[in-house]
């Protein structure tokens, strides 16, 4: 690993080594330029992955205080997380489920399809699809989606049974175990899934896809990667002419420490991405880096998410197998006789014993809420993956009365739900209910929205920079060595499950950066 | 149970304010996994009378009545732990308990409810709900009681262990599913 001087000029700093930070840090360093990776976590690997559900979630979350407000059900269940995302190397795609799916033509040109809608500040992506499906084909190759490329799909798992025969009864046609980043078989120097159900505790085969055991070890492999872990990076810095040039961060010892920097690149998942950006205010920018359009932290998106259990009066065992392998897609269409504009996924879920009263079920306690616990065995499980609709008050601010453990204030996260919002859930659980009645479900229950994990939109790109925060290449329009990595640069949050996307604009954004630096343009 | 049988004695020594104690129920998911047929748990922060109090709020908010009290005294155990390191806790708590009275653990399952629906939006309720989730669905006793197998990495996964042994539904299409190894 290379050992990268904290006066040297010349380095690529990367905040963040999930899907953006890692996979970007790994094509930088295999092009040969110097890179310095900034992780806040700590790094374990399939052999220190914690298998107690409780342990793996304080092993792997993010738990520095956030605050929250707005009127979205998290607020209420969730007081004190409001997302869910991890802190270690690999960042969220140790913990992530591994669907991949890619959005649909349209839905990149959101305004243009669904019209005006009021109380949205709905823009069109910068970038075709035709042109994002080249980036879509390299990230499928790397991360081994099941379905495409001829890589099979997984095998069906009992939970998937379930949904199988409900959504074929109510006629859905488009319904398979997914396009997955897990392996079928052995693939890449990993293991094939062996159907443990433990996807969010950290993939102790090492099958499902994360930068932790792939683009990471490669970078380091190039000889070009400063890997800094539990490094957390609490401000940018800039030179007179407003280009960015140094980062300053707290190491594992609390010191203080200053890299210079020829570019920075931030992926530090959608709410600390614009809170660095915000926390980095300076006399030349009073309301934050990039943000003179006063877009950083707005849009906020975070899909429409939420479970769906039915309950049957035979087994399923829910938990044996991979955690989300299943979809339906026949909704991922823009249809707004139903009600409401985008699509939404119906996906395979389960949750291990001591998650589900925690995070999977309504509010209760009481004979209602044992006798779904009662029910373990014979619970099948689905959750809604849909299309959020951006709001500019949704949005990442400081809070200054809270701070963190640096004495730097904590994000807050606002959010109020749109009609489009609930009209989308409604329908979907409405579907989802349907399919597990069709089969003889004794009873459903709708679960709640938990702490969000499709954090985006945050720090968006978009043509014009009034309306975002940066280029189609993920470039700051106000700072040109100034890139954001990660799902907060999406301009839209789709359907689809957002990683698949992070790593595609990840891996074009890494040939733009090569690009111009050899261009002397950055 | 390790933890609830040996370790707890072990640490008798200690000042102890109060025990928990119980039959394990012949013939429950228990007996088979626990090392004895009693059980106990000291206490150090509450009285055995506030703890019998305590269990029967853990048993309110979750009652699943063949489950044994074994399950139930784990999560006494943590809130106990936590009233130990805490006087602000152990004040709340406390507080929360002499409201409630001496006759709720005597009380009927309605009438329990009926306190405790009083009393929900509490900091004293909502701490005991969200340790009795947090506790009571973690441990071995609730995995065998639930039929939750848990982690199986150690055990080679679910692949060749029933993930696919539904039969009461058709299967799944070929296309729509993927190869399954042979023996799986």
């Amino acid at each position: 690993m290379a050992r990268i001087e904290f006066q040297d000029q010349s380095a690529v700093v990367i905040i963040g080594s999930g899907a953006g930070g890692g996979t970007l840090a790994h094509e930088l360093t295999r092009r040969g330029m110097k890179v310095v990776v900034l992780e806040a976590g700590k790094r374990q690997s399939t052999a220190t992955f914690s298998q107690v559900p409780g342990e793996a979630f304080l092993q792997l979350t993010w738990l520095d205080a956030r605050t929250q407000s707005g009127d979205w059900g998290v607020t209420k269940n969730f007081p004190t997380l409001p997302v869910w995302h991890c802190k270690t190397v690999g960042g969220t795609t140790v913990h992530w489920t591994a669907a991949t799916p890619r959005f649909e033509p349209w839905e990149l040109r959101a305004r243009s399809t669904y019209g005006k809608v009021p109380g949205t500040s709905l823009i069109d992506w910068p970038i075709s699809h035709e042109e994002l499906k080249t980036y879509y084909l390299l990230a499928e190759r790397r991360l081994g989606v099941t379905r495409r490329n001829d890589v099979p799909g997984l095998p069906a798992s009992n939970n998937f049974k379930v949904m199988y025969a409900g959504a074929k009864k109510l006629g859905y046609k488009r319904v398979h175990t997914g396009h997955m980043a897990i392996n079928s078989r052995a693939n890449d120097g990993r293991g094939m899934c062996i159907q443990q159900g433990f996807c969010v505790q950290g993939c102790k085969m090492g099958a499902k896809w994360s930068t932790l055991y792939t683009d990471i070890p490669r970078a380091e492999a190039t000889g070009n990667l400063d890997l800094r872990i539990e490094c957390m990076a609490t401000r940018i810095e800039h030179d007179a002419g407003g280009r960015v040039n140094a980062v300053i961060y707290r190491d594992g010892k609390g010191r203080e420490q200053r890299q210079k920097a020829r570019i920075v690149c931030i992926a530090g998942n959608g709410i600390e991405t614009p809170r660095l950006l915000l926390l980095s205010d300076s006399s030349k920018f009073p309301h934050g880096l990039a943000n003179s359009a006063g877009q950083v932290g707005r849009n906020y998106c975070h899909q429409i998410i939420g479970f769906v259990w039915g309950i049957f009066d035979k087994p399923v065992y829910s938990w044996r197998g991979a955690t989300l392998a299943g979809v339906i897609e026949d909704e991922v269409k823009n249809d707004p006789s139903r009600g409401f504009v985008g699509g939404y996924r119906m996906e395979l879920v389960t949750l291990d014993l001591p998650t589900l009263p925690l995070v999977g079920l309504p509010y209760g306690w009481g004979r209602d809420f044992a006798s779904i616990m009662e029910n373990y065995r014979n619970l099948a499980g689905m959750i809604i993956n849909g299309e959020d609709m951006p709001r500019a008050e949704n949005r990442i601010t400081l809070n200054r009365d809270v701070k963190d453990a640096y004495g730097l204030p904590v994000a807050n996260v606002h959010v109020d739900e749109h009609a489009n919002d609930q009209a989308m859930r409604k329908h979907a659980q409405s579907q989802m209910s349907r399919v597990y009645d069709s089969i003889g479900a004794k009873r459903v229950v709708l679960g709640p929205t938990p702490p969000a994990t499709h954090n985006t939109c945050s720090a968006r790109m978009s043509a014009d920079p009034r309306e975002g925060v940066t280029n189609a290449w993920g470039q700051t329009h106000d700072i040109k060595n100034l890139f954001i990595s990660d799902g907060s640069a999406m301009t839209t949050s789709g359907s689809a499950n957002p990683t698949l996307t992070i790593v595609a604009l990840a891996l074009r954004q890494a040939e733009y950066v090569s690009r111009e630096m050899k261009a002397h343009k950055i | 149970m390790d933890r609830l049988v040996t370790l707890n004695r072990r640490e008798l020594l200690k000042t102890t304010t109060g025990l928990l104690t119980g039959w394990v129920i012949a013939g429950s998911p228990l007996a088979l996994i626990a090392p004895a047929p009693a059980w106990a748990v000291d206490l150090t922060a509450f009285t055995s009378a506030e703890g019998t109090t305590l269990m029967s709020i853990a048993r309110t908010i979750a009652p699943h009545d063949k489950l044994d009290d074994a399950a139930y005294a784990l999560v006494i155990q943590a809130v106990d732990g936590d009233a130990a390191k805490d006087p602000n806790t152990r004040k709340m708590i406390g507080e929360g308990l002499a409201a409630l009275g001496a006759g709720f653990a005597a009380s009927s399952e309605s009438e329990r409810v009926e306190a405790l629906k009083k009393i929900e939006s509490s900091a004293f309720f909502q701490t005991m709900r969200l340790k009795t989730l947090q506790v009571l669905y973690s441990s071995p006793i609730a995995y065998a009681y639930f039929g939750y197998e848990g982690e199986a990495f150690s055990k080679g996964g679910y692949l060749f262990r029933g993930f696919n042994d539904l039969r009461w539904l058709p299967e799944v299409a070929a296309e729509d599913s993927g190869p399954l190894p042979a023996g799986a």
